[in-house]
C-alpha cells in the first residue's frame, strides 16, 4: 500500500482501467493541456496519447449525446468537466437519454457512459463553479451517482464505473484533491450503495456526503477531545445509497446528523432524514439534524463565502446540541482550503 | 450510376408497405387500445425509403419522434412496432418505450426519440466510434426542420466536421414544428442545407417525395462517408398529412390550408411512382394489387399476434433500470 493523492489516485485507476480496456475513451475541454484536469488525465494522455485522450469543442450537450452513441456501438467513453455546473448543458442527454437507455429500450445493455464532475469549493470561485449536483443526478434512476471522498474510494469507485455497464456520475471535490490516503495498486472496483463507516462510535451517527464526510471524521476528532463517540458514515454513493450501513449505525446510537455540500431542500441531507424517519424512527432519541448550504447562491466576497460553507466546527456544534451536551470551549480547527493559494 | 428493376420496384413496395401499415394504425388508433401519442408518418415515406435502401444492413440509423418510417424501412421487424404500439411484451422496445422509442439492435435502428434533435449527437458518436475502428459502417441521422433550430444541431454538425466521422444527416423538411411553420421559427432566404455548407459539410437538397431521387443521393451520399471523407448532408423537401400527432387530419385547424394539403396529397411519392411504373411497364395494376393483399395480410396477422400476445408483467415494473 503506497500513499497517493486524491488526484493521483484518479489518474492511476484511469490508466489502468485503459490498459485493461481499449474500448475506454477520455474526452473534454482541456483534458490533453499541461494542466491535464488537475493532474487527473495527464497520466493517461501521456500513456495513450491523442487516439484515446480527445480534446473537445465546447458542446457539454453534444458531447454526451456522442458518448452515449458511441457506447452504444461498443465505445466505453469517460467524460470529464472541469466543474459538475458546466454538466446541466448535457442534462438533457444524462437524464433523458442515458439514464432511461435500458429501461426504454428494452434492451439487454445499457450504455457504459462514465461521466466525472468536480465540484469547486472557496477561493471566490462563486456561484457558478461551487456548486454540488448528487441530488440533482441522484434524482434519477437509471444512474449510479457517487461522491468519494478518500483517494482509494476516488480510486475503487472510478474502476467500478469503467468496468459496469450503467451510465454513472461521479462527483469529484476539489478541495479533497491534495488529500493523501493509503490506496492499493491493484485496480479493485468498489461497488455502488456500498458505504464506509470512516470510524466506529456509539454516541451519534454522522453521514457526511464528499468533502462532508471528511470534515465529519474532523468534527469527530474535536467530538472525542470532549468524550463523545461520534460514528463517521460515508455513503460514497448517492444511488444507490446504502440505507444499510445508515440504519445499522443509528440503531447503535439513536442520534443522527447528516451533513452536505448543497442545500437542504431536497436534497441529499433530505433524503437520510427521510431513510431514518421511514425506517429508523423507532432508534431516533432526537431530531435529525441537517447540515446543509445556508439557501441562497454561493458568495464570492471572503468574509460572505465563510458563512456561506459549513466547517468541521458547524457539524461540532450540531452534534452538541442533538445531543444536548452541556460541552464548551472546543478546540478550532483549520479550514480545509486554508493554504490554498490559487488561481484555480 | 443507374437504378435497376429490382431496385425501383423494391423501393415502391417499401413505400407501400409504411403507408399501407400507418393507415391501418391511424385506423385502428381510434379504438383506444393502442395508447401511445403516434406521429404518423404518411406523405414522408419516400425519405425513409430512399435512405435506408441506400444503406447495408451494418449500418446504423437514428430517428427522432416521427420514426416508423425510418424503422421500417431500415428493417425492423413490423411485429416489434405493432406490439410496442399495443404496449405488449412483444413490441421492440417490449412495451416500455412506445411509438417514439423504437429500436431493434438487429437491423441497425438503435434509437429514436421524443426529445427534439436529440439523436442528431447520438449518431455522430456511433459515426465517431466507427472512424476510431476504421470500419466501414456509416451512422444516419434522421430529424425534422425543427430540430435545426436546436443548439444541439450545431454542436453536432461542428464535431462530426472536425473529426470528419461517417455520419449522414438526413433532414426531412416538412415545413412545419408542431403547428408553427418555416416562417415563424427560422430566418427567410436560407435553406437548410446550406447551413450545413457553413460546417464544410458536402450538402443537397432533394425532392423528399421522390424516393429514386432521394436514393441516388444517398448512395452517392453514402459513398463520401464510407470512403473516409467525413459527414454528408442531404435535405429531402415533403410534407406530412395527418396532424401531428394522433390519426386525424387537421388542415380546419388553423394553421394550414386544405388547399396547401391537397397540392402536397397530389405529390404523394407512392402514387408518383406507381403511375411512372405503369406507364413505363415496369409493373402492373395486377401486381400493385397483389402486393397491397399480401402487405395488408402480413399487416393483419402483426396486429392479431400482438393484441393476443401478453401485456409485460406487472411483476417486472422495475426490470431494467439497472
Amino acid at each position: 500500500m503506497r500513499r497517493l493523492k486524491y488526484w493521483q489516485a484518479i489518474s492511476e485507476a484511469t490508466v489502468q482501467c485503459m490498459e485493461g480496456d481499449p474500448n475506454i475513451l477520455i474526452a473534454g475541454i482541456g483534458v490533453d493541456d499541461h494542466k491535464g484536469m488537475f493532474g487527473t488525465t495527464r497520466g493517461a494522455f501521456q500513456r495513450f496519447g491523442r487516439s484515446r485522450v480527445f480534446d473537445i469543442p465546447n458542446c457539454e450537450n453534444a458531447m454526451a449525446g456522442i458518448a452515449i452513441g458511441a457506447a452504444a456501438v461498443g465505445k466505453r467513453p469517460l467524460v470529464v468537466h472541469p466543474r459538475n455546473d458546466f454538466m446541466f448543458l448535457a442534462m438533457d442527454q444524462i437524464f433523458n437519454l442515458a439514464a432511461k437507455w435500458k429501461y426504454m429500450y428494452g434492451t439487454q445493455a445499457g450504455v457504459p457512459v462514465v461521466f466525472r464532475g468536480i465540484v469547486g469549493r472557496g477561493w471566490g470561485q462563486g456561484a457558478t463553479h461551487s456548486q454540488s449536483l448528487q441530488a440533482t443526478f441522484a434524482h434519477f434512476p437509471g444512474l449510479h451517482v457517487a461522491a468519494p471522498a478518500s483517494p482509494a474510494d476516488a480510486k475503487g469507485l472510478l474502476v467500478s464505473a469503467l468496468q459496469g455497464s450503467t451510465p454513472v456520475v461521479l462527483l469529484e471535490n476539489r478541495a479533497l484533491y491534495e488529500l493523501e490516503g493509503d490506496v492499493a495498486e491493484a485496480p479493485t472496483p468498489i461497488p455502488f450503495g456500498q458505504g464506509r463507516i470512516i470510524r466506529e462510535g456509539n454516541d451519534i451517527t454522522i453521514v457526511g456526503a464528499s468533502l462532508m464526510a471528511y470534515e465529519a471524521d474532523r468534527a469527530a476528532d474535536i467530538l472525542g477531545e470532549k468524550g463523545i463517540r461520534a460514528e463517521v458514515i460515508d455513503p460514497r454513493s448517492m444511488r444507490p445509497l446504502d440505507e444499510r450501513i445508515i440504519l445499522d449505525s443509528l440503531r447503535k446510537t439513536g442520534h443522527l446528523v447528516v451533513a452536505d455540500t448543497s442545500w437542504a431542500a431536497y436534497g441529499f441531507a433530505a433524503e437520510v432524514a427521510a431513510v431514518a424517519a421511514e425506517k429508523g424512527f423507532a432508534f431516533l432519541k432526537a431530531p435529525v439534524r441537517r447540515i446543509t448550504l445556508p439557501d441562497c447562491p454561493a458568495p464570492v466576497s471572503e468574509p460572505l463565502e465563510k458563512a456561506f460553507h459549513p466547517s468541521p466546527m458547524t457539524i461540532v456544534q450540531a452534534c452538541l446540541e442533538v445531543l444536548q451536551s452541556e460541552v464548551s470551549s472546543v478546540r478550532g480547527l483549520r479550514d480545509v482550503q486554508e493554504r490554498f493559494t490559487g488561481p484555480y | 450510376m443507374g437504378i435497376s428493376k429490382e431496385e425501383i420496384l423494391s423501393l415502391l413496395r417499401g413505400m407501400l408497405r409504411i403507408r399501407c401499415l400507418e393507415e391501418t394504425l391511424a385506423e385502428r388508433y381510434q379504438e383506444q387500445e393502442m395508447q401511445t401519442p403516434t406521429h404518423f408518418s404518411i406523405g414522408q415515406e419516400a425519405t425513409a425509403v430512399g435512405v435506408c435502401s441506400a444503406l447495408e444492413q451494418q449500418d446504423v440509423i437514428y430517428s427522432g419522434h416521427r420514426c416508423h418510417a425510418h424503422y421500417l424501412a431500415k428493417g425492423g421487424p413490423l411485429l416489434g412496432l405493432v406490439g410496442e404500439l399495443y404496449g405488449r411484451e412483444v413490441g421492440c422496445a417490449r412495451g416500455r418505450g412506445g411509438s417514439v422509442h423504437l429500436t431493434d439492435a438487429g437491423s441497425g435502428v438503435i434509437a429514436s426519440s421524443a426529445i427534439l434533435g436529440q439523436t442528431i449527437a447520438v449518431a455522430v458518436g456511433s459515426a465517431w466510434a466507427f472512424s476510431l475502428d476504421h470500419s466501414r459502417r456509416v451512422a444516419v441521422a434522421f430529424f425534422g426542420d425543427g430540430a435545426v433550430e436546436e443548439g444541439i444541431f450545431h454542436e453536432s454538425l461542428n464535431f462530426a466536421a472536425l473529426h470528419k466521422v461517417p455520419v449522414l444527416f438526413v433532414c426531412e423538411n416538412n415545413l412545419y414544428s408542431t403547428h408553427s411553420s418555416l416562417a415563424v421559427r427560422q430566418p427567410a432566404g436560407i435553406q437548410i442545407y446550406e447551413r450545413a455548407r457553413a460546417y464544410s459539410l458536402p450538402s443537397r437538397q432533394v425532392d423528399g417525395n421522390d424516393v429514386a431521387a432521394v436514393f441516388q443521393a444517398t448512395r452517392e451520399a453514402v459513398e463520401w462517408c464510407r470512403s473516409g471523407r467525413g459527414p454528408y448532408f442531404l435535405e429531402g423537401l415533403t410534407y406530412r398529412w395527418r396532424e401531428h400527432v394522433g390519426p386525424l387530419w387537421d388542415y380546419d385547424a388553423g394553421y394550414r390550408t386544405k388547399a396547401e394539403v391537397e397540392e402536397w396529397m397530389a405529390r404523394c411519392p407512392i402514387k408518383r411512382l406507381s403511375e411512372q411504373l405503369l406507364r413505363d411497364g415496369l409493373c402492373s395494376e395486377g401486381e400493385l394489387r397483389r402486393w397491397r393483399e399480401e402487405i395488408q395480410q402480413e399487416i393483419a396477422h402483426a396486429i392479431v399476434v400482438a393484441k393476443s400476445s401478453p401485456f409485460p408483467s406487472v411483476q417486472c415494473l422495475l426490470e431494467g433500470t439497472y
